[in-house]
């Protein structure tokens, strides 16, 4: 099979438009960044940003579902455009936090890590080939490792970056091994290809290492018990909005690649169950006691959040056991409206951050007074994160729950899984009880009574992103509608 | 009928009305609530008006809702759902009439409160258990804010714990419906095409879901030993809450348990109903020796609430059209009459003696200083206490003669629990308005504190709940008429036995 570049070209546009305006970005920063202020610098940037992500989001849209590209290194089918999208527009909703809210010193470099981060991604979903897949997350994690550590001002900030350098590059360490034993297996490093391989062959007690270590990888990448320890971490010091980054896109795109590497690759042979589920079923059941119980014993905002969001990953990894037989719309629904919600609650966060600081859930305190459209816009994230109807969370929950209970009903451990996670949202919502009684009920604390004045960039992309979890809630339809 | 959705979205609309018009000024806000709850009412009396009773869902709106999972917004009602709909707009009226003294973000309290209603009136409208369970949902998130900013006594405490309670019960719903909605293929929600796939499971799997479903309503509807959530949240709640949570929202527990658990999962009743009857007994009675000690005038009507409510309990749990029939009747009448009993208690009362300990209301002749709360108590509490001309009566004796027919020995408990009733509302009525005898304020030489008198908005609510219970304790074939043919349907007649009261 020949390569054909000009198809290659076609399928990764969105790609390159990101990167294009990113260096682009950079460069006009270089030239002509020594004149304005930093708020002019930040505001030319987050605008280039944005077209990028517009650009790139058209051409995703674009490119049409045609199967396999370039011999199979990529695969474009609606797994790949709606992942696309979701991470592109979460991405946007990142960056339309930044302008009023960000205290960075060098603008132009944090939107372009954005969009760097956001090419790995957007290349994480497309990825069909191991090796291809395997600098696709690199690309990205690379990224958010310096977006972690960019508030030099901090102390904090360094050492979440620390943290999530080192445990990252040991996942990763893992992946590349677990991939090399494959390629060792089959003799391949294309999904499709590895797939045909593994049906014709008895199980390997090798397969079954590489399959553990490709496990590792995800539940560092999912920030799944029992390879959460990062998460607290870096949502604690890590900015706002690479914390937003980090805990929405990211995820999505994980979900994603994951989702494709294990049913589309080492799925097995049909009816026979792949031997990694055991260890997803373990997974996921650990991270939903452990995310959700931890978080009740949270005081600060930012940790409670991290540990719903093992929670949550532990809920996610249900889905990716319902994705082999209901496809990943399931997963893709709940990781993104799950995102939608967690970059607003950072969003949020950000802002309140302008009139002093955030860390604790006593910092929100009489929020609905300081400013109602914060409170009324984290109502609507948290609600949505505690996943209470007619918001998206609750949707989220209930098309993944209920595709594990289609699997087998209560004959199967998926089952199981999803009564267990329907029993620990009750525990989850008294912590996100907490949260806004403290914003919504509370009066202010004496030190902090002031009103809070919302950068108007950012109100819009709050308000943006709470209608979207409406819209998205009340009318699932228009998200499932793409898989049909 | 076409108008019952209605009271849906215009409890939403007025919702967003009362925050906006709480920005201006709280009286707007008040107004605009007013409005949208006499709207709500005047929709369902209007169709009440011209319901023609049938024993099937008349279905109202049915149109796909998420099409890829077979869920549909399908809106439909019979006799039970306009009972209920009716005691919803009563109630919310009423309690509007007794908020009119929230001056506190009036705005928020307003918006809260409807999206509460709007929520309620959904539930009693939905023939599809995910429309069903979407607004049940809905209706419970407002109620911690309410309790929590608005409440007293331990507020932050009881809000939490009722919200909890709720949202507990409803995961086990959600749970129950997930689980038959997979084993019945996944293909519908519709509570009709669920029974019909229920049919095909087996005796455990209809034994583990029943168990899931009532149980998760039951706890919303004050099952013992679930029931303490109740007492304390209503007692934290401020009066037009308490009011709404005691009258209504307790009813969607009963009333998911008749609509969703009853029909679709026969074999699964059978097996649990002594379980249930027996715990609805061990309700009535316990909730009511509880009553008759407490030192808080407003626990012995969370109290109450508890143990009336066994008995909407022990009427489904008897399983026979006239037991059911009654207990149908018991929510109308015990949601009006808790609302009543809440609002002479919350507002009537607490709001101008500032306090609620018994032995301090003794010292107080509240019959000479306020003598509408005083009249107005002793109606309620005739009432709830079961005497005949008021709405206690017909239903309480309805239930009684249904229990009476499946076991007369839960009928006989039953019996004593309405003496225990008897006993905890006259003491109730004995010493908070009548504790000072009149020779003992002749020789006290200061004059009776002058309280605030009583403002018209409170006669007003007041006297709409007096005439609902008097008017269905005369007549009450007003809803029997309603309520009976709704039990004949193919779905109830799979669990009920037996005929009409």
């Amino acid at each position: 099979m020949s390569p054909n570049y000009s198809e290659l070209i076609q399928a990764l546009l969105p790609e390159t438009a990101l990167v294009f305006f990113a260096v682009l970005g950079l460069t006009l920063d270089l030239i002509s960044g020594r004149n304005r202020t930093l708020e002019q610098r930040l505001w030319g940037a987050v605008s280039l940003g944005l077209i990028a992500l517009i650009a790139a989001g058209y051409a995703a849209c674009a490119t049409d579902a045609s199967g396999s590209v370039f011999g199979g290194v990529l695969v474009l089918d609606t797994l790949t455009r709606v992942t696309r999208l979701g991470v592109i527009g979460l991405s946007a909703l990142t960056l339309g936090l930044l302008p009023g809210t960000a205290r960075i010193r060098h603008p132009a470099e944090f939107v372009a890590i954005i969009l760097f981060a956001t090419a790995g991604f957007s290349v994480m979903a497309a990825a069909q080939q191991l090796l291809l897949a395997f600098v696709a997350l690199e690309l990205a994690s690379l990224s958010l490792y310096v977006l972690a550590g960019f508030d030099k001002n901090r102390l904090e900030s360094a050492e979440a970056a620390l943290k999530y350098f080192l445990f990252g590059g040991m996942s990763a360490a893992f992946l590349l091994f677990g991939f090399s034993l494959i390629y060792g297996l089959t003799g391949s490093i294309e999904l499709p290809e590895i797939a045909r391989q593994l049906q014709t062959q008895p199980t390997n007690p090798l397969l079954v290492v590489a399959l553990v270590m490709v496990l590792v990888a995800f539940g560092f990448k999912a920030a799944a018990a029992p390879f959460h320890l990062w998460a607290p971490d870096v949502y604690q010091g890590a900015p706002a909005s690479s914390a937003a980054l980090i805990a929405s896109a990211s995820k999505l795109a994980g979900f994603a690649l994951f989702v494709r590497l294990l049913w589309g690759g080492l799925g097995e042979a049909a009816g026979r169950t792949p031997a990694w589920i055991t260890v997803v079923i373990v997974m996921a059941g650990a991270s939903l006691l452990l995310g959700n119980i931890a978080a009740l014993a949270q005081s600060n905002l930012r940790r409670l959040l991290a540990y719903s969001a093992i929670g949550h990953a532990g809920a996610m990894l249900i889905g990716v056991i319902a994705a082999g037989r209901f496809g990943p719309g399931g997963i893709t629904y709940y990781a993104f409206t799950y995102g939608l919600a967690t970059v607003g609650v950072f969003g949020v966060i950000a802002v309140v951050e302008r009139a002093g600081q955030c860390h604790t859930l006593d910092d929100l305190a009489g929020l609905h007074r300081r400013s109602p459209l914060l409170a009324g816009c984290l109502l609507v994230f948290v609600l949505s994160l505690a996943g209470i109807p007619p918001l998206a969370g609750f949707f989220g929950k209930f098309l993944v729950f209920s595709q594990a209970l289609k699997l087998d009903s209560l004959a199967g451990a998926a089952g199981w899984l999803a009564l267990l996670a329907l029993a620990v949202s009750a525990v989850a919502l008294y912590y996100y009880l907490l949260i806004l009684k403290s914003a919504l009920v509370r009066p202010p604390t004496p030190g902090a009574t002031a009103k809070i004045e919302v950068p108007p960039a950012a109100a819009l992309t709050l308000v943006i992103a709470a209608l979207l979890i409406v819209m998205l809630g009340v009318l699932p339809s228009i998200f499932l509608r793409l898989w049909a | 009928m076409n108008a019952l959705p209605w009271t849906i979205y215009l409890s939403f609309a007025g919702a967003a009305l009362a925050l906006v018009a709480g920005t201006r000024s709280a009286a707007a806000a008040r107004w605009a609530a007013l409005i949208t709850a006499l709207a709500g009412f005047g929709a369902t009396l209007f169709c009440a008006v011209g319901f023609s009773p049938t024993s099937n869902l008349q279905t109202i709106v049915d149109v796909p809702w998420i099409a890829e999972l077979g869920i549909r917004y399908h809106l439909a009602a019979d006799g039970i759902s306009l009972t209920l709909l009716v005691l919803t707009g009563l109630a919310a009226t009423a309690g509007v009439l007794f908020s009119w003294n929230i001056e506190e973000r009036t705005g928020e309290f307003f918006a809260l409160y409807l999206a509460l209603i709007g929520g309620v009136y959904g539930v009693f409208l939905s023939a599809d258990a995910f429309t069903l369970f979407v607004f049940y949902e809905i209706a419970i998130v407002p109620k911690y804010f309410l309790i929590a900013n608005w409440g007293s006594t331990q507020r932050a405490y009881g809000a939490m714990k009722l919200v909890l309670y709720s949202f507990a019960g409803s995961t086990l719903v959600l749970a129950g419906l997930l689980w038959a909605y997979a084993a019945g293929g996944g293909k519908s929600f519709a509570l009709a095409d669920l029974a019909v796939a229920a049919t095909h499971f087996s005796r455990s799997e209809q034994l583990g879901m029943f168990a899931l479903v009532f149980l998760g309503f039951a706890v919303l509807a004050g099952m013992f030993p679930f029931h303490t959530w109740a007492p304390t949240g209503h007692v934290a709640a401020p009066t037009g809450a308490s009011m709404l949570l005691a009258g209504v929202v307790m009813k969607l527990g009963a009333y998911g348990c008749l609509r969703v658990a009853l029909p679709l999962f026969p074999i699964g009743f059978e097996f649990w109903q002594p379980t249930i009857a027996w715990l609805a007994v061990a309700g009535i009675l316990y909730a009511g020796f509880v009553a008759l000690v407490q030192d808080d005038f407003k626990f012995v009507i969370g109290y109450s609430s508890v143990s009336h409510m066994g008995f909407v309990l022990l009427g489904l749990a008897a399983g026979n059209a006239q037991a059911v029939g009654g207990a149908v009747l018991q929510m109308f009448s015990h949601g009006v009459i808790a609302g009543l009993l809440f609002a002479v208690v919350g507002r009537m009362v607490y709001a101008r003696t500032h306090t609620r300990k018994l032995a301090d209301l003794r010292t107080l002749p509240l019959h000479r200083t306020l003598p509408f709360a005083a009249l107005t108590f002793v109606l309620a509490g005739l009432a709830s206490m079961g005497m005949p001309g008021f709405s206690g009566f017909p239903a309480e004796l309805t239930i009684l003669v249904g229990t009476w027919k499946t076991s007369p020995l839960w009928a006989a408990f039953a019996a004593a629990g309405v003496l225990v009733a008897a006993a905890f509302t006259l003491r109730a009525i004995q010493v908070s308005f009548f504790g000072t005898t009149d020779k003992s304020v002749a020789q006290d030489p200061t004059p009776p504190v002058r309280y605030e008198p009583i403002t018209l908005a409170e006669r007003a609510g007041a006297l709409l709940l007096i005439a609902a219970t008097i008017h269905v304790g005369l007549k009450p074939d007003v809803l029997l008429d309603w309520i009976v043919p709704a039990l004949q349907s193919p779905l109830m007649q799979a669990t009920l036995k037996g005929g009409g009261p």
